[in-house]
């Protein structure tokens, strides 16, 4: 999987592209985005890894492949804004942003510390690349519409991505957001909704009615796509085609996801909300990670 | 983003105890999950009891409910708003509902529901909230520091905030037994024990004297007021005679017990809550005191108004003026 956005080859490093031209694979960077993640919770001995573990590959294909962004100047205005309105996943995000550049790799040693930059759910005063103070869940797609149309006053090309959770599904505002985006046809919304069938309480299909979930998107005005989240080449496919596709309206790309993927262990674990991982399973996830990667297995 | 840190890296790191944060001291008596025990023991001889939450049975202690009374059981999904509607419709129809979330989610996004769903028909819902100031190191999200604020103003609500897991246990009778809505600061999990030590009984309205002292008066509630019994021991030490007087009720206030202590013997007057100092207890106290023309000298613990840090919580309790140590030493200068 090369990854060269559509429409671009390797250019400056201030096209916004930083990534292009990179021998990396993007299996590599979900695997570096994993592992990242991994060595955060070890040092606190808790976190939301396998939602980290089971989103890695969408934000490896979000950082490397479909977004336009500068790791050095957060704030340019030519970038494509992310909004994580999973305020819990931030440990996923960190670890992307480390991958990215944008965070320095020796910042892992602060995750969740007392006054760190990278405190468990993500703010974004704290963090540089964190677009919004996440953790009270459902306020993302409302945001992103108030982006998206901000940009459209700029005349700005930018796209507004904002990921999203099943559970978050159940919050009245995101469905608010889901209208207002189709309203006013905002085709540079880019809704990413994590799919892992899980919640706090448990399995999220059980707790609220959720699907048929590519039909309600639809019937609600939106280009839609549903993919297995841990495919990257599924994933990049999709976000090349909501970028790219001539429809006045907000596109969504449901990612079907496994938690704790690429950690056979933890993902064999009972699912959980708050996975435990116990204090010497870090290293053993680690170690399994670097193996099942050089190894060359996929899954 | 008064809490925002610089880039310099922390030389000691204590864990971040947000979703499995205790509030108890090392060693410390706790009791495991007092209101769903107390819930459970309850519905037993009240049919009518009915429990409801959005997506946080496991956080709030209602997962014990649910499975001793898994009919009786209504998972609303992670949708707060419906929590508070749908709690309202089954009280119309009957049905006595404890919903349960947490604080931050209950004053801040459901507002609206609880006050015209629930409040101004004075339906029999308890609204019990997880996460009640600040018990959790997640930042501004999960800190509910100005949910006492928020409440105070919604006419016909009852606002109690239980300081330890005794009188979480006595409190859910007691809130089933008023005829209201009531809305219930709740500490969860591994809760403190300490009250059944001081003959304490919780008592719907009623501020009561814990422990007694001739130099200061603690007003206290809630978490704090296990915090001031700790900082009257340190300050006994230095023959520093602290009374408690603890206000589990925060609406309608007992002012008449407060204004007499508040009254007697020139004593200094503090008032201590786990909660922004604007708004709450503190505020309600030094209101009521002026009202009834008695003016002691007179200072507020309790957070400041500021979106706080996230963090590991002794460390915030500390910062931020609500451990034992913090509160004994603010008095000490006040003295
Ligand atoms: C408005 C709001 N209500 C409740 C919560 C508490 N909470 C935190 S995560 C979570 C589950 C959300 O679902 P999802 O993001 O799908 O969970 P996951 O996949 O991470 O298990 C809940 C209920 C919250 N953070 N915000
Ligand atoms: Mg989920």
């Amino acid at each position: 999987m090369a990854s060269t956005p559509p429409g671009k080859t390797a250019a400056a490093r201030d096209d916004g592209f930083p990534h292009t031209g990179s021998n990396v694979s993007l299996r590599e960077r979900a695997y570096r985005i994993r592992r990242h993640a991994l060595r955060m919770g070890e040092v606190q001995g808790q976190g939301y890894i396998a939602q980290a573990l089971g989103i890695a590959d969408v934000l490896a294909v979000c950082y490397f492949h479909a977004m336009r962004y500068r790791p050095d100047d957060t704030r340019w205005e030519g970038r494509d804004r992310f909004l994580l309105s999973i305020g819990h996943y931030a440990i996923a995000l960190y670890a992307a942003l480390i991958e990215a550049g944008i965070l320095p790799e020796s910042e892992i040693e602060t995750y969740g510390a007392d006054a760190s930059r990278l405190p468990m759910s993500g703010m974004a005063g704290y963090t540089p690349g964190m677009e919004m103070t996440g953790g009270s869940l459902g306020h993302g797609v409302g945001i992103a519409v108030g982006v998206a149309l901000g940009l459209k006053r700029k005349k700005s090309d930018s796209f507004v991505y904002t990921l999203f959770s099943d559970g978050e599904l159940n919050e009245g505002s995101i469905w608010e957001g889901v209208m207002g985006a189709a309203h006013w046809r905002l085709d540079n919304l880019i809704g990413i909704v994590d799919v892992n069938d899980q919640q706090a309480d448990g399995p999220s299909a059980a707790i609220s009615s959720r699907e048929p979930l590519h039909e309600r998107f639809r019937a609600f005005g939106w280009h839609t796509q549903r993919v297995d989240g841990n495919d990257i080449d599924a994933v990049a496919t999709a976000l090349d085609a909501a970028r790219a596709v001539r429809v006045a309206a907000p596109r969504i790309v449901i990612c079907d996801t496994r938690m704790a993927k690429g950690v056979p262990f933890l993902e064999a674990r009972e699912r959980n909300h708050f996975l435990r991982v116990e204090a010497g399973e870090w290293q053993r996830a680690i170690s399994l990670l670097d193996e099942t990667f050089s190894g060359g297995a996929v899954s | 983003m008064s809490g925002a840190p610089n880039a310099e890296a922390p030389k000691q790191r204590l864990t971040t105890s947000a979703m499995i944060a205790s509030i108890a001291a090392p060693g410390q008596r706790t009791a495991s999950a007092p209101f769903g025990h107390a819930l459970v023991a309850l519905a037993k001889s009240h049919p009518g009891i009915v429990g409801l939450t959005a997506d946080l049975a496991k956080y709030t202690d209602l997962h014990i409910f649910a499975q001793a009374y898994p009919d009786r059981f209504y998972q609303m999904g992670m949708a707060e708003q419906l929590l508070m509607s749908a709690a309202a419709g089954l009280a119309r129809e009957g049905a006595m509902p404890f919903v349960t979330t947490y604080a931050v989610f209950a004053s801040r996004r459901a507002y609206d529901f609880i006050c015209m769903a629930i409040a101004e028909e004075r339906l029999n819902v308890k609204i019990v909230c997880a996460l009640p100031g600040l018990t959790s190191g997640y930042g501004p999200s999960h800190q509910a520091t100005e949910d006492i604020a928020i409440f105070r103003g919604m006419p016909n609500l009852t606002i109690i905030d239980p300081a330890d897991a005794l009188e979480i246990e006595q409190a859910v009778p007691a809130i089933a037994a008023h005829d209201g809505p009531v809305y219930m600061r709740l500490l969860r999990g591994q809760v403190p024990l300490l009250l059944d030590a001081y003959g304490y009984r919780f008592e719907l309205g009623k501020a009561k004297t814990i422990r007694t002292g001739n130099d200061v008066l603690v007003i206290s509630t809630g978490l704090a007021t296990m915090r001031a019994l700790q900082a009257a021991e340190i300050l006994e030490r230095d023959s520093i005679g602290v009374e408690v007087l603890h206000a589990a009720t925060i609406k309608p206030l007992d002012l008449d017990t407060i204004i007499a202590a508040a009254g007697k013997g020139g004593r200094l007057v503090v008032v201590a809550e786990n909660h922004t100092i604007i708004g709450g207890l503190g505020e309600a106290v030094a209101a009521g005191l002026l009202r009834a023309g008695v003016a002691p000298k007179f200072r507020q613990i309790g957070l400041p108004d500021a979106f706080l840090a996230a963090g590991a919580l002794p460390t915030l309790h500390d910062r931020y003026g609500i451990s034992a140590e913090a509160i004994a030493r603010q008095i000490k200068g006040w003295l």
